[in-house]
């Protein structure tokens, strides 16, 4: 059996007395790749959050490479391996490509203030090393030639590019992105699935939650259906395009779409 | 010339010799006293940089972390023990050889702390209570975090005023001076104090201090940590998604920030011979925040360059009596039409400002 990279169960959350998020159970295998969609507002961010750490989930468990995750610091759950892209991108005001991907090393780095401070030999080599990876990922994903401008005057699609960037400098088992496609052209969406599964073959575990119906169906080994906070389907894509119950939520009633 | 790092401080203590030299040669050397002040209440400017211009943390309590170090040092190097001394503390003080012994001007026997055991004691105490302070008050942002700040420099203050082991309106005097380096053989000791024949020996300390503050801070805004602060100014959320543990890194940079200001508190006290309740008192933590922000707030040289600059001025008495009111000018000129600072400035960007300003549009984000 494939050995589980993360596994949620009975993952609750309420704001007030909005279930935003209802006993949601399911479980992402290591090497694949797999969505979450649902149309908007049936918790699909909600969701990422309670993963990644942002939100701590009402009732429930989480658990990531058979640790229990739920409550912990998104600063732990990153250290553990769990990266993260957000849906309207979050880079680093101020900084550069190339700075804010090397960030993205900080975990797999160690000179704390003293060692900073004192600019000791040793850090040396760990500030090069840092450099290096992020100068390799500005060129896997095109922006090497950006490097020294500011990120976020950078053009919408290289952003992107920068935030996935930063991600992958983690070295992480679990990729999650946010709508990865939002905001870009079918060219720039065709880009993204082909980096997914880019990244998939790179041994990274991707969870996804995606509109772009055309993305998912590609790329994904397994698709998971929200709607209103509830696991209403999970299965494969083929299957999915043809559940009645999905086919209900996406394209409308029955009534409705008679008329 | 391409700028590094190295370069640059080169250039700096090239630029400090130079100073001197002219002073010398100008017969001028009475600007040194106010040079020597300057540099210590710039390096508070540049602590307080690296905490605002660069992690995005604001605090207006700086001149509370600059008094504690000064006051405690001063209390402790010149309040008598003698009174105490078959107390178990005094004698333990005295077994670890941290308490010197002397005779004051009318001959009466002097039990004080040694001005170095009392610098270490300020610094932990500075630092300490910047720690305990900072857990809570960190967790809040922006407005928040400033009035919370402004609440702890206020406390600060009212302590020092209204405690009489520190001297209430009147301050600490006859503080004595702190001797870095004893002297070996024909090399003269090394002391901070105000003496006459003291002055360029001091000036020479004043800036070593500042330089040495400055080197080490600038290897910090290079290094991963520093990245990291600029993350969290950037991003908290996105900082921590990759990893940064924000509440730690905050809270380190805000305990060295407090020990810049310390440290600072120190020096000046040694030098000054003294220092009164103005130095804790919230115009000071605004007159810092002002030479961060007209330094360019994530500019280290600027905040250099503007802290040393501006307080040499002050305290050569070129405001007069509207000193606060030329800082507090300086802070209002600075966010409407500099927010990147004077240094930062390109002439068109002002003139656009001013254009904007004029036709009473309001300052873009």
């Amino acid at each position: 059996m494939v050995p589980t990279m993360l596994e949620l169960k009975n993952v609750n959350k309420y704001f007030g007395g909005l279930h935003a998020v209802s006993d949601v159970s399911f479980r992402v295998e290591q090497g694949t790749i797999k969505a979450v969609i649902g149309p908007n507002g049936a918790g699909k961010t909600t969701l990422f959050n309670l993963i990644a750490g942002n939100l701590v989930p009402s009732a429930g468990t989480i658990i990531f490479q058979g640790r229990e995750i739920q409550g912990m610091k998104p600063h732990r759950i990153a250290a553990l391996g769990m990266a993260r892209t957000f849906q309207n991108i979050k880079l680093f005001h101020g900084m550069t490509a190339l700075d804010s991907v090397m960030v993205g090393r900080h975990v797999r780095s160690r000179a704390g203030f003293l060692a900073g401070m004192f600019h000791l030999p040793w850090t040396w080599r760990e500030e090069r090393e840092i450099r290096d990876r992020a100068m390799e990922l500005l060129e896997l994903l095109d922006i090497a030639g950006f490097a020294d401008v500011e990120a976020t005057s950078l053009a919408f699609g290289q952003q992107r590019s920068v935030e996935m960037a930063r991600a992958l400098a983690m070295e992480p088992k679990l990729l999650l992105l946010d709508e990865p496609a939002a905001g870009l052209n079918i060219y720039e969406t065709a880009e993204v699935a082909r980096l997914i599964t880019r990244i998939r073959d790179m041994g990274i575990t991707v969870l996804l939650v995606e509109h772009d119906m055309s993305l998912v169906m590609d790329i994904s080994d397994e698709i998971v259906v929200l709607s209103f906070g509830e696991k209403i389907a999970e299965d494969v894509p083929a299957a999915i395009q043809n559940h009645p119950e999905v086919i209900r939520i996406y394209l409308g009633e029955d009534e409705e779409a008679v008329v | 010339m391409k700028y590094t790092k190295p370069r640059a401080i080169l250039c700096l203590a090239g630029l400090v010799i130079a100073v001197q030299v002219l002073t010398r040669v100008t017969g001028t050397q009475y600007y040194l006293t106010q040079l020597t002040m300057a540099a210590y209440y710039a390096l508070v400017v540049i602590g307080l940089t690296v905490l605002m211009g660069y992690a995005g943390q604001i605090s207006i309590g700086h001149a509370g972390f600059f008094a504690i170090g000064g006051y405690l040092s001063a209390a402790l190097t010149t309040h008598n023990l003698v009174l105490f001394a078959d107390r178990p503390l005094v004698l333990l003080l005295d077994r670890i050889g941290i308490l010197v012994r002397g005779q004051d001007i009318y001959g009466e026997h002097l039990i004080t702390v040694a001005p170095w055991a009392a610098c270490l004691l300020a610094l932990v105490a500075a630092a300490t209570i910047a720690f305990l302070l900072g857990i809570p008050v960190l967790k809040l942002k922006g407005h928040y975090l400033a009035m919370a700040t402004l609440g702890f420099g206020t406390i600060i203050y009212r302590i020092a005023l209204a405690t009489d082991y520190f001297g209430e309106a009147d301050g600490i005097s006859e503080v004595p001076g702190f001797t870095l380096l004893p002297g070996i053989g024909p090399v003269p000791p090394l002391v901070v104090n105000g003496d006459f024949g003291n002055r360029v020996q001091n000036y020479y300390i004043a800036w070593g201090v500042l330089i040495i503050g400055m080197v080490l801070l600038l290897n910090l805004i290079d290094s991963r940590i520093g990245r990291a602060l600029r993350s969290i100014h950037g991003s908290e959320e996105a900082a921590e998604a990759v990893g940064v543990d924000t509440a730690r890194c905050k809270l380190q940079v805000f305990v060295l920030s407090a020990v810049y200001a310390a440290l600072a508190g120190v020096l000046l006290t040694h030098y000054n011979g003294g220092l009164g309740p103005s130095e804790a008192s919230v115009m000071k933590s605004v007159r810092y925040v002002a030479l961060v922000a007209v330094g360019g707030m994530a500019n280290l040289w600027g905040a250099l360059v503007m802290g040393v600059g501006l307080t040499f001025l002050s305290l050569r008495g070129v405001f007069g009596s509207f000193d606060d009111a030329v800082f507090g000018a300086i802070l209002i000129l600075v966010m409407l039409f500099a927010p990147d600072g004077i240094l930062g400035l390109q002439f068109h960007t002002l003139a656009a400002r001013l254009k904007r300003f004029g036709a009473g549009g309001s300052h873009d984000a």
